[in-house]
């Protein structure tokens, strides 16, 4: 009995001491609003820019098509961490010196772009062919069909997936923590090293479900809202 | 009826692959005409109305819409699909814009009327297919044959020369059918000029100037309606018409 309560007693001391919480409680507000801009700068650049990659795509010249299709199978298949590290240890030796924050800005932006392109694409080629059709035959040009017909159905499509691979990227700026960039993780796993006590990483935790548990129960309204009765 | 033909094909050509699908094609159509095309399935019908707006590339021959040659690659096609009308079998209505914004993008777009402008003439359009009340109803709001009268509103509100009709009524309920060929009776009787492919034979032979009978990427026989169905000179004709009127 005694015995089990010092077990559970060790837990708390370890996991939820309260002192220590509030010790370090300012640093991972700091991350957390660290990571919070940071997420929000990923999300918006690297859709904008998935976006602009399958619009520019869907023209269909050889030359862009083949060059788009090679950095999104690039960025897919690299580990997002190997190219932060590329980034940050690489460029300085050809004169570029990268902050950590901006090599993983850069990263992630880039791996959202490239996923979003890929989920952007198959929304534009999931649209009827008569919509284009129906838009062409009206003196529409493929621009103004893509741009006025097509794309607003495709974007209604691709939201749920889109969604989720954008929650997937935006958790990746915990990455940011090997190259020293001050968020959640990073907070907390100092706020662990200083104090010997895992209580930080638990407030970081913590911080992580106040931001993104919001964001999975947006995305499933997002879900409903936009799921699309076809006629 | 003006003598010249508003839409001349000549010797038209289609081929996908190695399949020929049209085999030289020689039709005319005069202003205010309604001309029937009917055939056997997978005969060229939908591949001869598409090419007459260009949707698809024809490899010979010529189409002379209104003085020009729209398969020529100097030809602006955005400019001359304004004064072609298409409605598909299927509508095609662009489900996230209500009714007036589907009749209202191209004239928005195409012809760069201002917004208030072309609601305007959405409206009047839509008016025109008995559908005023529907204006601001999505597509998944109405019925087929409501559908398929915003998009013959859609063709009409750009004021086209001519309209292309491929099978407007094969997707609709029968008791759905009434309204849409009300509408194209309408049209006739206004002297709007029109191309019609279908199965509407009493339709046919009801409304239409000219029948003319496809097979095989060619036109075996045309003529009027109560020839090609009452009298057909052709074998493959009388056959066809055998089989499916009566
Ligand atoms: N995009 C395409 N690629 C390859 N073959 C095609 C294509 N479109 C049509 N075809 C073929 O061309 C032939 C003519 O097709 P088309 O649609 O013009 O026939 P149709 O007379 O309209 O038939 P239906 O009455 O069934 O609509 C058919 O054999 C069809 O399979
Ligand atoms: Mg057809």
């Amino acid at each position: 009995m005694n015995a089990e309560i010092t077990q559970w007693d060790r837990f708390l001391a370890s996991f939820f001491d309260l002192a220590v919480m509030q010790k370090y409680l300012p640093n991972i507000v700091d991350g957390f609003l660290l990571t919070c801009h940071l997420a929000i700068l990923i999300v918006i650049s690297g859709l904008a820019l998935g976006l602009i990659l399958a619009v520019i795509r869907a023209y269909e010249f050889w030359l862009t098509s083949w060059l788009i299709v090679v950095f999104a199978d690039v960025m897919r298949a690299l580990p997002p961490l190997v190219f932060i590290l590329l980034l940050y240890f690489g460029l300085p030796g050809v004169g570029l010196n990268l902050s950590g924050y901006a090599a993983t800005y850069v990263t992630l932006t880039l791996v959202l772009a490239a996923f979003s392109e890929e989920i952007f694409r198959a929304g534009i080629l999931a649209t009827p062919k008569g919509q284009w059709e129906a838009a062409r035959s009206t003196g529409l040009g493929f621009g103004q069909s893509l741009a006025y017909v097509i794309m607003p159905q495709a974007i209604r499509m691709t939201v749920p997936p889109l969604t989720n691979r954008t929650i997937a990227i935006a958790k990746n700026t915990a990455l940011g923590t090997v190259v020293g960039v001050g968020e959640i993780l990073n907070q907390a796993t100092t706020g662990q090293s200083f104090s010997g006590n895992a209580s930080p990483l638990v407030l970081g935790a913590l911080a992580y479900l106040i931001l993104f548990i919001p964001v999975v129960i947006f995305g499933r309204w997002v879900e409903t809202r936009f799921a699309w009765r076809r006629t | 009826m003006s003598d010249s033909p508003i839409l001349d094909v000549q010797g038209l050509r289609k081929s996908y692959g190695k399949l020929e699908v049209l085999k030289g094609v020689d039709l005319a159509v005069r202003e205010r005409e309604l001309v029937f095309i009917i055939g056997p399935s997978g005969s060229g019908k939908s591949t001869l109305l598409r090419c007459c707006n260009r949707l698809e590339e024809s490899n010979g021959g010529a189409v002379i819409f209104d003085g020009t040659d729209i398969t020529a690659k100097s030809t602006n096609i955005n400019a001359v699909r304004q004064k072609i009308g298409m409605v598909f079998q299927s509508f095609n209505l662009y489900p996230h814009m209500s009714a007036e914004g589907n009749v209202a993008l191209a004239l928005r777009k195409v012809l760069k009327r201002p917004k208030a402008e072309a609601l305007e003439r959405a409206r009047a359009a839509l008016d025109r297919v008995g559908l005023s009340d529907k204006a601001e109803n999505y597509p998944n709001q109405l019925s087929g044959g409501q559908q398929q009268r915003v998009a013959i509103a859609r063709a009409l509100a750009l004021e086209p020369k001519m309209v292309l009709f491929d099978e407007p009524t094969s997707a609709l309920d029968p008791e759905l059918v009434g309204s849409v060929l009300e509408v194209m009776r309408d049209l006739r009787t206004a002297g709007m000029t029109m191309l019609v492919v279908s199965h509407e034979m009493r339709f046919a032979r009801e409304a239409a100037d000219r029948v003319v009978f496809m097979d095989e990427g060619h036109i075996v026989e045309e003529g009027p309606p109560e020839q090609v169905f009452g009298d057909p000179q052709m074998p493959r004709t009388r056959d066809f018409v055998s089989r499916i009127d009566h």
